[in-house]
């Protein structure tokens, strides 16, 4: 094929060779060009439909069975079919090979685009950012679902629909505080992971041996009290992950029932970087198709008016409302993060006196695919608004910073906007929105005596006074209790420790564990 | 590098099907409320296709910690005239602390779109049919065969082998029934044996078992064993339901239209419960004709009103066409309660000496004016004899309609799940 000035296509309509053609001529930009690093693409043409099915089920093509999946399907759809909303273009997985979901209601330019963005923006950062690196297994994940769909199934059939789902359901409301937030355990290998539920069932399988039920117990043999401080460290508290907690130390659960609450929590931990490189994925992606596109148009391989079409839905992408817009809700991350490559990229290229004294690392550097290659790989969204948003993009933005003190009668106050004051407070306050150990609730196990009463002690420290919902708080405490079998306390203290709120709730009669 | 497409559209697709069963038996008594609601000011023909409900969201969320009040920080874009130390008024004082919570706040009800088929289940789970059909269902039942077990005796063509092969195993190992290999070993040895005494220890131990394989059989009567068959009472599953209707000229369109509802009501709901419904219109004035559906609604039609010739019409169609052995009839009578006075002895002992004994369900709807529905009106001669006859024991439904909108809760009325003794 040739390499430049021949059309990719033609118009809106696109067959499988268009694709081929699209993914070639991408691909050549993205490695020479850019220098990406990419996982082996597989690209999956699907209906509107099958595009519903799988937003419900967080976007994966296989999934376990569960009805709050099914009520997500009811309410999307609803809401799809009432066209308030329109649905993405495309789905793209962190897998190896990197599935990329493509409409085919789609035109022949939104393919290209979706191509550039998904299948080679996306795939580069999965591939390359060291918090995909640390906790996720790109290689292992869709085997791995592929074994927790079988191995629900089996419990089902087991144990019954309605004893999975209660398990199930009390492991998704602490879903939240079921991940690792800091790397030391050894990184997660999912393949393995499928091979281990079937040894520790074997190894139960080789031990039991029904006569051990009949032998009298004999009188626990005294043991010296283990000091309130030596219990804990023993259990390996304090513990921010409840799942793994309960997971490892909750006294009545059946095996299969931990199984569960592993699945849960690998899950959970699957989906953990995504939430944290929201504004850098989507940037990364943004600013790969707006290069790649460019480029194809400059070859010419891309007409006049398919480049318009393009432009236009890039830039619906990357609208960001103000705040004052009935359309606010919060930064748009494909329009802050595209701002920020762009930006970056100007500064790597011409500079101006004041980027010089704000990033002399990259100021002037030129080498802007080399500098953004190692942002790309080496930072989180708050640790790359920290380092990267420059007084330039703030006044572009017009960015401002609210303080709201609910004890402060004046109203809220203006902390600072986009002058030469402002803007490392700005810069600081809008990278702590991103910053996960603010955005969770801190919630620790902190201590359980399993000689004693084995009630489980939780605490949550609050951040700037905010506290827990009540409402909810109750019921994932229920959920929490259900699973333990025995009471559950939750102690909400501020920074000094002092009380602010007590939860105590037991175990409901018919509880999941028997 | 290689790059692979895949094309997923001819996948089945709903793979969301099974969560969406799930999300709804979950959320079963809600949705069914929500389906009744709607379903009492809506037209049949709507509540057939499906459509949206609205449930509550209660006890179908899912918690999660989170948080709300504090002190909040906020970076927004777009500023215009603020400069720093600036004080702006809360939004709406009284509820500040609502939008304060944030994204985490749920919605409190929740809408999404049933299937055609979800709503008729949903719409009518609750209902059964009148427990005086299932009496009729014991009298009509047809023979089937399924498989029992096993027996001693049967057909050839039943012996079930492997059982036989493994009970002819199990009494061969019971009885040590000598092996071929172990003979053949034996064998073996002798041809190569030159000792004397043993050959002939051998001779006489190959005879032994040669015997006792002869005495053993490798299969033997007792083994075989056939499958065998039962047969088994199989309900009937085809119904025919009569339609009948005073089309006189005293029966105005809204009239016909309140019993078409009906009529719709009943044919979905008999159709769920059988495989196979047969629908017989008759209309009547003073005589009356079997005649197809448009005619029924449609076909104008004048004269008096004899009601007893639709059930002289109805009894003929049930002899030649309907055995009672063989369907289960339905019947359903609209009419606006008009009859002559002289009818009512034919009618009543049409009735009860011929209609009702074969029926499993014999309706009475009486429709009336929109306009003019008093509670006053006295009764009219139809409705009276009826319930003369229903208070004799008979068994008759019946009820009064005169709104679109009350259609839903008579239906649902007359079928609702109910405590054996009592009668509509």
């Amino acid at each position: 094929m040739g390499s430049s000035g021949e059309l990719l296509f033609d118009g809106a309509d696109w067959d499988f060779q268009t694709l081929q053609r699209v993914h070639d001529a991408c691909e050549k930009i993205a490695r020479t060009e850019l220098g990406l690093d990419v996982y082996p693409n597989q690209i999956e043409v699907i209906t509107a439909e099958q595009m519903l099915d799988a937003y419900s089920s967080v976007g994966m093509p296989l999934f376990y069975k569960h009805w709050s999946f099914g009520k997500q399907f009811a309410f999307q759809e609803a809401s799809y079919r009432k066209g308030l909303m329109g649905l993405a273009y495309e789905i793209v997985i962190n897998s190896s090979p990197c599935i990329s979901y493509l409409m085919e209601e789609n035109t022949a330019t939104m393919q290209t685009l979706v191509i550039a963005h998904a299948a080679f923006g996306h795939n580069h950062f999965f591939k390359n950012n060291y918090l995909f690196k640390q906790w996720t297994d790109a290689e292992g994940i869709l085997d791995y679902l592929e074994f927790a769909k079988g191995y629900i199934a089996v419990c089902e059939d087991r144990h019954g629909r309605e004893t999975v789902e209660r398990t199930l359901d009390a492991a998704h409301a602490l879903m939240s505080h079921g991940v690792d937030r800091y790397p030391g355990k050894k990184t997660l290998d999912l393949r393995a992971e499928e091979k281990r539920a079937g040894e520790r069932r074997q190894h139960e399988e080789a031990v039991f041996n029904d006569l051990w039920r009949t032998v009298p117990n004999t009188k626990a043999k005294s043991k010296a009290a283990l000091t309130a401080e030596r219990r804990r460290a023993l259990l390996g508290l304090p513990q921010e992950n409840i799942l793994y907690f309960l997971e490892k130390t909750a006294p009545r659960l059946a095996p299969w029932q931990r199984e569960l609450i592993r699945i849960v929590r690998h899950i959970a931990q699957y989906f953990y970087p995504q939430g944290q490189t929201k504004v850098m994925n989507e940037g990364t992606a943004t600013y790969t198709h707006y290069r790649i596109m460019n480029r194809l148009h400059q070859q010419g391989r891309i007409t006049d008016g398919n480049f318009l079409e393009f432009l236009q839905s890039h830039t619906n992408v990357v609208f960001q409302p103000e705040f004052d817009d009935r359309r606010y809700s919060g930064f748009n991350p494909y329009a802050l993060g595209f701002a920020m490559m762009q930006d970056i990229e100007r500064i790597v290229k011409n500079p101006e006196d004041e980027d010089r004294d704000w990033f002399p690392d990259i100021a002037g550097k030129g080498d802007v695919e080399g500098v953004l290659r190692e942002i790309w790989s080496n930072y989180r969204d708050e640790s790359f608004i920290n380092q990267f948003l420059s007084p330039a993009l703030i006044r572009r933005f017009r960015m401002f910073h609210l303080h709201d003190d609910p004890a402060e009668s004046q109203g809220i106050k203006v902390d600072a906007i986009h002058d030469e004051r402002g803007y490392r407070r700005v810069r600081r306050e809008l990278a702590r929105q991103y910053d996960v150990g603010f955005v969770d609730a801190n919630i620790e196990v902190v201590d359980v005596d399993l000689d004693g009463d084995r009630r489980l002690m939780l605490r949550h420290t609050t951040v700037k006074g905010a506290q827990l919902n009540e409402t909810d708080t109750r019921r994932v405490l229920q959920h929490l209790a259900d699973l333990w079998t025995y009471d559950v306390a939750l102690t909400e203290v501020d920074g000094t420790d002092k009380v602010l709120k007590e939860y105590v709730v037991s175990p409901r009669a018919a509880a999941v564990a028997a | 590098m290689v790059m692979h497409i895949v094309d997923r559209r001819l996948n089945p697709g709903s793979k969301s099907l099974e969560n969406r069963q799930r999300f709804l038996r979950r959320a079963k008594a809600l949705v069914q409320g929500a389906v009744k609601k709607s379903s009492q000011d809506r037209d049949i023909k709507d509540v057939l296709e499906g459509g949206e409900v609205t449930i509550p969201l209660d006890g179908m969320d899912e918690p999660r910690f989170r948080r709300e009040g504090g002190t909040r920080d906020m970076v927004m874009p777009g500023n215009k005239k603020f400069v720093e130390g600036d004080w702006l008024q809360r939004p709406n004082q009284g509820g500040a602390k609502g939008s304060g919570a944030g994204e985490g706040d749920s919605e409190d009800a929740f809408r999404f779109v049933l299937s055609r088929e979800e709503f008729v289940d949903l719409f009518l789970d609750d209902l059964e049919l009148p427990d005086l059909a299932k009496r009729k269902l014991a009298e009509t039942e047809s023979e089937g065969i399924r498989r029992a077990g096993y027996a001693t005796s049967g057909s050839p063509a039943n012996i079930s082998i492997s059982r036989t092969v493994s009970r002819a195993l199990a009494r061969r190992v019971a009885l040590r029934r000598p092996r071929k290999d172990e003979i053949e070993t034996l064998e073996a040895e002798l041809a190569e044996c030159d000792d004397e005494t043993r050959r002939t220890e051998l001779l006489a131990l190959l005879e032994a078992l040669k015997a006792k394989a002869k005495r053993i059989p490798f299969i033997d009567p007792i083994d075989i064993r056939y499958r065998r068959f039962e047969t088994v009472p199989k309900p009937v599953a085809q119904a025919v339901m009569f339609c009948l209707m005073d089309v006189s000229g005293s029966m105005s369109e809204h009239m016909k239209d309140l019993a078409k509802r009906f009529y719709m009501l009943l044919y979905v709901f008999l159709k769920r419960r059988y495989k196979h419904v047969e629908i017989v219109f008759i209309r009547h004035t003073d005589r009356a004709e079997e005649v197809d559906e448009d005619t029924f609604f449609h076909g104008p039609a004048s004269g008096g009103t004899l009601v007893s010739s639709a059930l002289v019409a109805m009894n003929d169609i049930v002899r030649t066409r309907f055995r009672p052995a063989d369907w289960n009839i339905y019947a359903a009578q609209a009419s606006d309660g008009d009859n002559m006075t002289s009818d009512s002895g034919l009618t009543g002992q049409l009735l009860t000496d011929k209609i009702l004994p074969v029926c499993q369900f014999f309706a009475y709807l009486e429709v009336g004016e929109a306009a003019n529905y008093t509670f006053d009106m006295p009764d009219s001669s139809l409705w009276t004899l009826y319930e003369r006859l229903r208070n004799e024991g008979q068994p008759l439904s019946m009820r009064k309609v005169s709104e679109r909108g009350e259609i839903f809760p008579v239906f649902q009325e007359l079928f609702k799940r109910r405590s054996k003794q009592e009668r509509v």
